[in-house]
């Protein structure tokens, strides 16, 4: 094979990764602040898609110029679980956490099985086979638009933890929490205002995303899954560590998708966060805590 | 061992468990063959949840990701008979051992590197994962377009090669959830209950006062998977069937702990009751839906989800230490 086509396939990836970890840095700042792991966020995710589906069917809007709305409804849709049921959660042991959240995330997917049944679904935009010719290499217009998006995204994102006050206040409960409380910080409603920050990173990225894949409502398990496992290689609470994290395995389920099979490329990621736990618990650019 | 077995009962729950198991070994002779094969699923998962049990309620290691050794047991002793012919009663001879040394991987690695808590969970999903895509990728048993036993419409049962009628396979899943019962009842009353119950409750301290916790969370592991591949085993002959999308599926691990975490986590009964409370509603559900001609897929699991919710909301301890205060029977606090 030639080179160019181990290249078209790497920068493929990349891209792809890029949205990837966007999902993940989600799932980064709700567990980096509250330290609860939502085990619903694949399925947080396939609702964004389903959202973005059912908008470009009726309205024919695209789902990159949908992102701002979808990722406001999944704000709000965030907001209220956490204020609703998670946050009389937070001092409970961590298995109890963990079944709360097992159980939202099995009533989003089948709730989502019984309004869209199981068949997969997409959206046909207009530069669909749209692609950008560099030098020898063909790059796919609609992964170039919806990995620059989620840098786009994500650049919002640690400019609004950086410099504004209720990103700066979001981040003090992280560092310390009686800290927080003790300076009069309404934890409980910036705990909310984060799931929702996370929730909505995630309904953005299942926009971007919902034009390189196919949605079907058993997706949402599946990306939960990627999404741990890129946050668990980033680096648990990190927010670089969970986009080097969704590129690198970007990079990886395309290259094995290339050189084995692309069922079998999920392996890969698997064998990838099996090592990383082993040799590097605490992620590539995470910080070892007890 | 019987002494200890029946140590600090009450007797109103000896008599109360002597009724129920009385029920149980009659109730082939009391149902029709839908309820009999309602009653096979509930002892199928009041078993799993037993084995589960010993991991999460005893030793207190969250495993979700038990649907790996449900599946490696299955797939071993379907593929033994299937190939060469060999019983299902030989071929737990091997399914055992792999499903441990399943276990015994993930527990070695997970134990030596410290890896705990939720990470724990989700090496055991991610070895689950990764068996789900083998499996779809291993034509010797069919890979992803499945692995069929065969099947005829059989007059006499045959226990040797569990080909036979739902009877059959009800006695044997019975047998199997009592044995289990029995097996948690005589292991939590032991010395290494009370070792693991101080593992789950502080395992720092459990450490300082001498107990070898990588050795008997090893145990804990290696038990539950050895148990939970018998329940692969009887899976495989009762249903014929397997597809690597289904018997590994996240799903399936997530029904198989349902029943203990409703019933009571830690809790010898709550396994069982859970069982009964989860199918049994599941399955009126289903009826009263069918009546209506409703039939969509994904009802049942929106139900599993909120009882689930409902229970780790309102009864965090699970449903069977509130009934054994009605009906006056206390087990021990675990």
């Amino acid at each position: 094979m030639p080179a160019e086509i181990y290249l078209n396939v790497a920068i493929s990836g990349i891209l792809t990764g890029l949205v990837y970890g966007l999902m993940a840095l989600g799932l980064s700042v709700i567990f980096g602040v509250i330290r609860i792991v939502n085990f619903a966020h694949g399925e947080m995710m396939t609702i964004g898609m389903y959202i973005a589906i059912v908008i470009f069917s009726a309205f024919k809007l695209d789902p990159l110029v949908m992102m701002v709305p979808i990722a406001a409804v999944l704000f709000v849709f965030g907001y209220a679980l956490q204020a609703s049921l998670i946050n009389p959660f937070i001092n409970r042991p961590e298995h109890s956490q963990f079944m709360l959240l097992v159980a939202i995330a099995l009533i989003m997917v089948n709730v989502l099985l019984i309004i869209f049944g199981p068949d997969a679904k997409n959206v046909q935009t207009s530069y669909a086979f749209d692609s950008f010719l560099v030098g020898s290499l063909i790059v796919d217009a609609t992964k170039v638009y919806a990995g620059g998006a989620a840098v786009l995204v994500s650049a919002i994102l640690f400019a609004f933890f950086r410099f504004t006050y209720i990103g700066q206040a979001i981040r003090a409960c992280a560092d310390n929490y009686v800290g927080a409380l003790v300076v009069g910080l309404d934890v409980k409603r910036l705990y909310a205002l984060t799931f929702g920050i996370g929730a909505a990173c995630v309904g953005a990225a299942g926009a971007m995303l919902v034009l390189i894949i196919d949605v079907t409502p058993a997706l949402g398990p599946a990306y939960t899954l990627l999404a741990f496992i890129i946050v668990i290689t980033g680096g648990l609470g990190s927010m670089p560590g969970a986009l080097l994290g969704g590129i690198l395995i970007g990079f990886t389920e395309a290259m094995a998708g290339l050189l084995f099979t692309p069922s079998a490329k999920s392996m890969f990621a698997f064998a990838l966060l099996v090592l990383v736990l082993l040799f590097r618990p605490q992620g590539i650019m995470g910080k070892r805590t007890t | 061992m019987i002494g200890q077995l029946f140590e600090g009962v009450p007797a109103r729950a000896l008599v109360l468990g002597g009724l129920l198991l009385g029920v149980l070994v009659a109730a082939p002779f009391l149902v029709n063959d839908y309820l009999l094969t309602v009653l096979i699923i509930i002892l199928y998962y009041a078993y799993t949840g037993q084995a589960w049990n010993i991991m999460m309620g005893f030793a207190g290691q969250l495993s979700l990701g038990h649907a790996l050794y449900v599946g490696l047991g299955a797939y071993t002793t379907a593929a033994l008979y299937v190939h060469f012919g060999v019983s299902p009663w030989i071929g737990i001879l091997a399914a055992i051992p792999i499903a441990i040394i399943g276990g015994a991987i993930i527990g070695f690695l997970a134990f030596r590197f410290r890896v705990g808590g939720v990470y724990f969970a989700i090496l055991t999903i991610a070895f689950a994962e990764f068996a789900r895509v083998g499996f779809d990728h291993f034509s010797w048993v069919g890979g992803s377009s499945g692995f069929f036993l065969p099947v005829a419409n059989y007059s006499v049962s045959d226990l040797w090669n569990l080909r036979g009628k739902p009877m059959m396979f009800y006695y044997l899943i019975l047998t199997m959830t009592v044995g289990a019962f029995v097996i948690c009842r005589l292991l939590l009353t032991g010395r290494i209950g009370y070792f693991w119950l101080a593992i789950r409750e502080d395992e720092e301290a459990a450490r300082a006062i001498g107990i070898d916790t990588f050795r008997y969370k090893m145990f804990a592991v290696i038990l539950s998977a050895g148990m939970t591949s018998l329940a692969g085993v009887f899976f495989a002959f009762f249903y014929n069937n397997l597809f690597p999308e289904q018997v590994f599926h996240i799903s399936r691990s997530i029904e198989l702990i349902l029943a203990p975490i409703i019933g009571g986590i830690g809790t010898l009964f709550g396994p069982v009751l859970g069982a009964f409370l989860l199918t049994g509603l599941s399955e009126s559900m289903h009826a009263i839906l069918y009546k209506f001609g409703v039939d969509i897929p994904g009802v049942k699991q929106v139900f599993y989800g909120l009882c689930l919710l409902f229970v780790v909301i309102v009864l965090p301890h699970g449903v069977w230490p509130w009934v054994a205060r009605v009906l006056g029977i206390r087990e021990r606090r675990s």
